[in-house]
């Protein structure tokens, strides 16, 4: 009986994380194929799903360090003012103290590794609450951005400005415009970095120990603690993990904004935690996905331009159509948190 | 139990494709108007406008401008998007735009820098940009046109009619201790208006006690001019970059038990302003508690028109047009004041 228990709730949670993943990436094809069937024009073009990566490639990479995250039961706010920080760091770098593209790289690195290691620190080994860390973390990355500059500005440093432009062209892709202009698809190197960092991190979650440790000390730190897992050791590291994302992901950010900007990324947090959570990922922990994440993300930005391209009003519907798929979404995982329950009984 | 947990595990995920067709539907029940405008009738000039946000009622008033100037009456579809003050969004809707094939786009960006990259993707698939309102720091090769305000000859009004008044009242210029709530850094206005009084304060000798940034809100421009009375005891003068941190920063006066008004020789607080658009402000300016408004055209839509249909006509235009500003103020004091030698007579509230 008692043996027959723990099958059936190791086959539930498996199931969980599946079964949400299952659903969004349905939610997203359903979506995005009625848009092409509903309101055809700009979705019928293969660049319209690319201008979706190009303008979300820094989302997803915060995104996916913030399911990462959430996996092991924490939350981190503080994204969208790292993403800020190294944007403005990166841009006074190069303009003003003549750095060159790969020591901006390492500030970038530096700063988001800095601060996982002293939000980690904070979180796993003094036992705060995360989201007050990450709250400070967010007020100290807003307020030093300022500090560091107050004035936006465009980078000028010409081998920047070149990788800035540098476009990855899709052949066959491009579209023919009414004007008779060839207008070709393509992709950032932004997106690169981006998918790339989604497959290792899909890998690493799914097939390695220290991936299946986040969910454990997410699911349930008690037993991850009498399973032998270092709990306090997989707490820092997500979070060292998620704030280093952060800053690739303002580096990612800045190269597709070329300019740094004490404004830029604002509410970044928000939309990084809405797709994770669209993406399958449980705020309570011990359940998510990557693969997920993504196409939370791209379901999320679809839905924007759903609701543009429909002639509404961006700024209110935009709003208005996510807290109704996030209610959703809510609504699933409790029904499923609710089954699982059950089937423990 | 077993059978009740498969049939809700399995018909969750068919359930959902099916609840979201209901959203999907509900979202694209607009999109049959957007298709039958394109394919009925071929002959409308379809504009993509990018507007930065909808943070101030002047931003409103120009938004609603262009969405009736645009209309299918005068042969316009009009698509428009709110950038909510991020340049990221701006960028994915002129984006869109270029996947929608828009005949034109106007773009009043957020800030002026950052756009080189897109405006050369508009401009390489042979779509004019018009900007409106602020400008870019981009090459002027990369769009058509810019319209809107004089920002710096609208401070500049300003700050004579301040000497005049000053002088009228027989004050010393050194008795004028401004505190200068700006606008949203980076902002064409931010800069123009800002230019125009730090110049101005150098020339008259007015003594500029603090400046930060009021983000052209009201409750910003409370905070800050509330911050500024419990730090300086001698301010006189409050200099806000828009109507809505004027309202603001009148609130914020009369909190910390002052008053705003036009007597600075009696202890009143005088507040200048920009735009003249907000109602309030205007009920204000009457009263006297805002002593003087330079006003900011938010009307752009009719020129906007106006600049496309010359360029439908394969006429030229200019790279840069101004929109006419007057100057208002209910204090009978200065009739008139004078910028490099160009006359402004300074109109009753109306």
């Amino acid at each position: 009986m008692n043996q027959e228990n723990k099958k059936q709730s190791i086959f539930t949670k498996v199931s969980d994380t599946n079964l949400l993943l299952v659903i969004t990436i349905v939610i997203f094809f359903v979506m995005y194929i009625g848009a092409i069937l509903f309101q055809g024009g700009a979705f019928t073009k293969p660049q319209m799903f690319f201008n979706i990566l190009n303008a979300n490639a820094a989302l997803i990479i915060t995104s996916c360090g913030m399911s990462i995250v959430m996996i092991s039961g924490g939350i981190d706010i503080s994204v969208g003012g790292v993403v800020a920080l190294v944007s403005m760091c990166c841009a006074v770098h190069l303009d003003m103290h003549g750095g060159n593209i790969f020591t901006s790289m390492l500030i970038a690195l530096g700063i988001g590794l800095a601060f996982g290691l002293v939000q980690g620190f904070l979180v796993a080994y003094l036992d705060i609450q995360p989201f007050i860390v990450s709250l400070a973390g967010m007020f100290f990355a807003r307020g030093m951005t300022t500090i560091v500059n107050t004035k936006p500005f465009n980078v000028e440093n010409a081998a920047f400005k070149a990788l800035m432009e540098t476009r990855i062209y899709i052949p066959g892709m491009g579209t023919v415009n009414k004007k008779g202009i060839y207008v070709p698809a393509y992709v950032e190197p932004g997106v690169l970095v981006a998918l790339a960092l989604v497959i290792v991190l899909f890998i690493v979650l799914r097939w390695t120990k220290t991936g299946r440790s986040f969910y454990a000390v997410g699911g349930n730190r008690q037993s991850a603690l009498m399973l032998g897992i270092n709990v306090k050791r997989t707490r820092f590291i997500s979070h060292v993990i998620c704030s280093s994302l952060a800053g690739i992901a303002g580096y990612v950010y800045f190269l597709h904004v070329g300019s740094g900007s004490a404004s830029h990324a604002l509410g970044m947090e928000m939309n990084a935690i809405a797709s994770s959570i669209i993406g399958g990922t449980m705020l309570s922990g011990g359940v998510g996905n990557i693969a997920g994440t993504l196409f939370g993300v791209l379901s999320l930005s679809t839905i924007q331009n759903i609701v543009s391209n429909a002639g509404l009003d961006q700024a209110w519907w935009t709003g208005i159509t996510i807290a109704a798929m996030l209610c959703l979404f809510l609504v699933i995982q409790s029904v499923v948190m609710a089954q699982k329950k059950r089937a423990l009984k | 139990m077993s059978i009740k947990k498969k049939l809700i595990s399995s018909l969750l995920p068919i359930l959902m494709p099916v609840l979201l067709g209901g959203c999907v539907s509900d979202a694209a029940s607009g999109a049959p108007a957007v298709l039958d405008t394109e394919e009925e009738t071929a002959d409308l000039i379809s504009i993509g406008f990018s507007q930065l946000g909808a943070e101030s009622d002047w931003r409103s008033a120009n938004t609603q401008s262009m969405l009736e100037s645009f209309t299918e009456e005068y042969g316009y579809s009009m698509i428009y998007e709110n950038g909510q003050q991020k340049q990221s969004y701006q960028i994915t809707a002129l984006r869109s735009f270029i996947q929608q094939e828009v005949d034109y786009i106007a773009l009043a960006p957020v800030t002026e820098s950052g756009w080189d990259g897109v405006l050369q993707e508009a401009k390489d698939a042979g779509i004019p940009v018009i900007l409106v309102d602020r400008r870019v720091d981009s090459d002027k090769s990369l769009y058509t046109c810019w319209l809107g305000s004089d920002f710096e000859l609208e401070s500049r009004k300003l700050c004579e009619w301040l000497d005049s008044y000053v002088n009228a009242k027989g004050m010393s210029s050194s008795d004028i201790n401004i505190i200068h709530i700006q606008g949203t850094m980076g902002s064409t206005a931010q800069i123009g208006r800002s230019r125009g009084l730090a110049n101005s304060a150098r020339e008259k000798g007015w003594n500029i006690l603090g400046q930060m940034s009021g983000d052209f809100t009201q409750t910003k421009g409370r905070e800050v001019t509330a911050a500024y009375l419990k730090r300086f005891l001698d301010v006189n003068v409050v200099y806000c970059e828009n109507d809505n941190e004027a309202i603001g920063a009148i609130e914020a006066i009369e909190a910390a038990g002052k008053t705003a008004g036009p007597d600075i020789d009696k202890g009143d607080i005088l507040v200048l302003s920009f735009d003249g658009t907000a109602e309030g402000a205007k009920e204000l300016a009457k009263e006297g508690k805002i002593a003087a408004i330079a006003e900011c055209n938010p009307l752009h839509g009719p020129k906007v028109r106006a600049l496309i249909e010359a360029i439908e006509a394969g006429e030229s235009v200019e790279k840069f047009n101004y929109v006419d500003e007057r100057i208002f103020s209910s204090l009978p004091e200065v009739s008139e004041v004078y910028v490099e030698g160009v006359l402004y007579p300074v109109e009753d509230v109306e």
